[in-house]
């Protein structure tokens, strides 16, 4: 079912049909994707799906107006359809007087994040990994549930000024959630090579969790010492890389409005975005064909770079960095592959340097409460502890937290190696774990 | 397209299969938007193709492709079966379903105006106009307007002998004005946050909704809330619009009702359900004045979870979730309701399109009208009235959320007393419920389109309907979520 568009073929497809409705300025974006998942619940496979897609979406620019029109037909008549709807929409848009020509083409950098073994993944394979995953969380006497999954896409831009970037990838996701009968543990990993994951480590280290976590403790809500695993410092950390937008910044929606150049975060915080980062994935240029470049997001606590696509960067007299999404569009840009720099320290470690604290596996449900503060709110999940004396002691019922960002990240007391972390309220990054005082719990649920 | 369906169907039903259905879909769908004068974006995409699920060797198979050729759909049926045969790896007890009959039929929603009828730039003209009424209020930094529209068919054919042919077309549009001072991010929205307001509607929704006369309101409230006091910290009564109170039932009933959580299905990733089996018919969910439904029926509205048939062919009904306060319904499936004896789905079974399986997802959950009047309602001696969604958590067995507000007022017998910026509200789902004291009348009930309600692995994103009237609660805590 492998899912294979002919790219060069079709973009002179619709470089021609524009032409013939008088049109020069035309770009497509093609992609493709074949995507399988076996899903598990209750000790068993419960939903198991494939899907194949193929997309075209057609740009064009005429007398300083843009819009898209976008199909998964690619047929010779749908794509010229295509290119007729594209055309016919933008002739009634409103022109922008600061839209720019089409990109012109520059080099980029060419990874190889394609597993051939990833992309022939079969349900047999991933039946047989979760089974086996299946039984070590049921030999602890816990239930499991969770997913495995493998697909590959493709992304390619090309336009009439000559840009033609492709990129292809696989990925693998494992995740698995053990429930004992008052407790319960959490474990997830990505990787491009499905090889890089092991889906029984993880079984049993969200087996060992719930194990841990049993008859949860109560525990008054105030501030406390947390240490954050890496998914919970992804999903949380990860909710405000949208404001290193030019333009988030020049809407006065992003926290960083009047503050680049402050210093806003502890001397230990570090943060790129640098899709180069051999535990990193994506396409290595942005929505209009631009090379993505390296930016020090944060220096030592400092803000220093962000991001700009090229119509912010036309209007602030810059470069743009290769973070811009697909045209037209009301947010711009944003990083794409962040990296937050590590330290030496082991989760182990802040246990046993903290004399009380919480560990904390996850955090769930992340809604912004404060823009400019960037004060966030979520809860706790799936393996909660309680630290004492340098050691984990007990389970204790979900927080719910009300926690700014900006002070979480000055306070910040021991990191450990930054490693890929894979959660789902963020995408995922390249980050440490992270322990820090004074987190803010308001209240706590009833498990 | 019912050839299409009728010949995956064949294609798959050749193999063996104890159960098959089939989804073949085309959908079209147009976004508009404008932000400070300019086009935001303007786009239209069109897809099709088709879903095929099987139930074989005990197990659910389901593959997906735009291949629509014989050979593409052959090659997605044969990979349903492999996937099914895979299941049996890991598998517990054969799945069986709960008995439905067959179908043949045809439906489509109702609209009058046809959105895909009206030229983009008409609707620019509208957006614009909006725009510049936002903009003309000192201090609004950022103005904003959208619309969408999608029309999709669905012919949906299954082993029992069922062919449905349905077509639901789905309009919204709204705005926003926001307003950044000195260290400060304030924001109104109308009508609702999240894009406004969705309906199964055609372009007559955008009409009704009265963008322009309510822009210059909201753009003033924008600015205004930056002179305003943080809202208090405290337990107060509280009054809630009617499409915040939406996504509170959205989130605190509309959630935890789904039986796929309950049973765990979803326990990796959206969660699971406090309302276990042993609650149903016994649990006090809310004051005796609380009454929820699930209904897709399209008597109920034109809401986002109106249909004539689910997606495996189950036809649209009414159900009781809360009667009087009690829990007393639960949304099923085929197979969930089988599972706990149920002798029949009540139809919420949903894909957000032809590349993803079914699952349960909220129709219409809606908090019927009560007998108060308005004034009522407002008539408490203290009380904070919330307008409009800024921020919503629940914990993934969802007791313990939280919510924050655009725009709050302090409230002295019905009469507003002051402007709050911030507002927050938290409890526990059950505690807070029972807490109602009174709901408006159906002159103030409307029925709400949430868009983006996510679920499942790979995630879905569906829209949901709510309808609701405003209502007061009791003692509920504010402002945590500026607390610590």
């Amino acid at each position: 079912m492998a899912a294979e568009i002919p790219v060069e073929g079709v973009f002179e497809q619709v470089v021609t049909a524009a032409r013939a409705l008088g049109v020069s300025e035309v770009e497509a974006i093609l992609g493709a994707g074949d995507h399988a998942l076996t899903r598990f619940s209750n000790n068993a496979i419960h939903q198991n799906v494939a899907e194949r897609n193929r997309q075209i979406s057609v740009r064009v620019a005429i007398e300083g107006r843009t819009a898209r029109a976008t199909t998964n037909r690619l047929d010779r008549e749908s794509i010229r359809g295509v290119v007729e709807q594209a055309i016919a929409i933008t002739r009634l848009a409103e022109p922008d007087p600061d839209l720019l020509p089409l990109a012109e083409p520059a080099p980029y950098q060419h990874f190889d994040r394609f597993s051939r073994a990833t992309a022939g993944a079969t349900p047999g394979d991933r039946a047989g990994a979760v089974a086996e995953a299946i039984q070590a969380v049921e030999a602890a006497g816990q239930v499991a549930a969770g997913i495995y999954s493998t697909g590959l896409s493709t992304f390619s831009i090309l336009n009439a000024r000559g840009v033609s970037a492709s990129y292809s990838e696989t990925m693998a996701r494992f995740s698995i959630t053990a429930m004992a009968a008052d407790s319960s543990g959490w474990a997830k990993a990505s990787a491009c090579d499905h090889g890089d994951l092991s889906p029984l480590e993880l079984a049993r280290t969200a087996a060992r969790k719930a194990e841990a976590s049993r008859a949860p403790r109560e525990l008054p809500p105030g501030r406390y010492t947390v240490i954050l695993e890496p998914a919970a410092v992804l999903d949380l950390a990860g909710q405000m890389f949208g404001d290193f937008s030019a333009t988030a910044i020049r809407d006065g929606r992003s926290f960083l409005a009047g503050r680049i150049g402050n210093k806003l975060f502890g001397d230990n915080i570090t943060i790129h975005d640098d899709v180069r980062h051999p535990l990193q994935s994506g396409a290595p240029f942005d929505g209009e064909g631009v090379p993505r470049e390296r930016l020090t997001l944060v220096d030592r606590g400092v803000v220093r770079d962000i991001a700009y696509c090229r119509q912010a960067a036309a209007l602030a007299g810059v470069a743009p960095t290769g973070h811009g999404y697909p045209l037209p569009n009301e947010y711009g840009e944003a990083p794409a592959n962040i990296v937050i720099a590590g330290g030496d320290s082991s989760v182990e470690e802040m246990i046993a340097s903290t004399e009380r604290g919480i560990l904390v596996t996850r955090l769930w449900y992340i809604r912004e409460v404060d823009p400019y503060q960037k004060i966030f709110t979520g809860m706790t999940r799936d393996g909660t502890f309680l630290v004492e004396g340098g050691r984990v002691t007990a389970g204790v019922r979900n927080f719910r937290f009300n926690q700014g960002l900006m002070e979480m990240l000055s306070n910040v007391e021991a990191l450990s190696p930054a490693v890929r972390a894979s959660g789902e309220e963020a995408s995922d990054m390249v980050v440490p774990a992270m322990k820090v005082r004074d987190f803010n719990f308001t209240e706590v649920t009833r498990f | 397209m019912k050839d299409l369906a009728l010949g995956a169907l064949d294609a798959v039903a050749q193999r063996g299969v104890s159960y098959a259905d089939v989804r073949a879909l085309e959908t079209r769908e147009r976004d508009i938007s404008t932000k400070n004068g300019k086009a935001g974006h303007v786009s239209s995409s069109e897809s099709a193709g088709i879903g095929i699920r099987v139930l074989a060797f005990g197990c659910w198979g389901f593959a997906a492709t735009d291949d629509l050729t014989r050979e593409g759909i052959a090659s997605a049926a044969a990979l349903a079966l492999e996937i099914a045969r895979a299941g049996t790896a890991a598998k517990k007890t054969d799945i069986t379903l709960a008995p439905e009959l067959p179908y043949r039929e045809t439906w489509a929603s109702a609209f009058a105006i046809d959105p895909f009828s009206v030229p983009v730039d008409q609707n620019l003209g509208v957006l614009l106009a909006v725009d510049q009424e936002l903009r003309r209020q000192p201090g609004v930094s950022l103005a904003e307007a959208s619309m969408h529209f999608e029309r999709r068919r669905q012919v949906f054919a299954s082993t029992l002998g069922s062919l449905i042919d349905q077509t639901r077309v789905v309009s919204g549009a709204g705005f926003s004005a926001l307003s950044y001072k000195d260290g400060e991010i304030q924001k109104r929205s109308y009508p609702n946050s999240f894009g406004g307001q969705f309906q199964l509607k055609g372009y007559e929704l955008v009409e009704e909704l009265q963008l322009l006369e309510n822009a210059p309101r909201i753009a003033q409230e924008a600015v205004a809330l930056h002179s305003a006091d943080q809202c208090p910290a405290g337990e107060f009564d509280l009054i809630l619009d009617s499409s915040q109170l939406g996504l509170q039932i959205h989130e605190s009933i509309g959630h935890p009702i789904e039986l796929d959580r309950v049973l765990g299905s979803e326990a990796n990733y959206a969660g699971m359900s406090f309302l276990t089996l042993d609650q149903l018919g016994r649990l006090q969910y809310g004051s005796p004045i609380v009454n929820v439904v699930c209904d897709a029926r399209p008597a109920h509205g034109p809401g986002l979870g109106t249909f004539a048939f689910d997606d495996e062919g189950v036809p649209a009904q009414g159900t009781d979730i809360i009667r009087d306060g009690r829990f007393v319904g639960y949304m099923t499936s085929r197979e969930t309701a089988a599972a706990v004896g149920q002798a029949q789905s009540n139809g919420c079974m949903r894909a957000d399109g032809w590349g993803r399986l079914p699952l349960i997802r909220m129709t219409n959950v809606s908090l019927e009208p009560g007998s108060q009047s308005l004034a009522e309602v407002l008539d408490a001696e203290r009380a904070i009235y919330m307008e409009t969604n800024r921020s919503w958590s629940i914990d993934d067995k969802r007791y313990n959320f939280q919510f924050g507000c655009e725009i709050a007022w302090e409230m002295r017998r019905g009469k507003r007393i002051r402007m709050l910026k911030n507002p927050s509200y938290s409890g526990i789902s059950t505690e807070f419920w029972n807490a109602c004291a009174a709901i408006a009348g159906p002159e103030h009930w409307t029925l709400w389109g949430v868009p983006n309600c996510g679920k499942g692995q790979p995630e879905q994103v569906m829209g949901t309907g709510h309808g609701a009237s405003p209502a007061r609660f009791h003692k509920i805590k504010v402002g945590s979520a500026y607390g610590g």
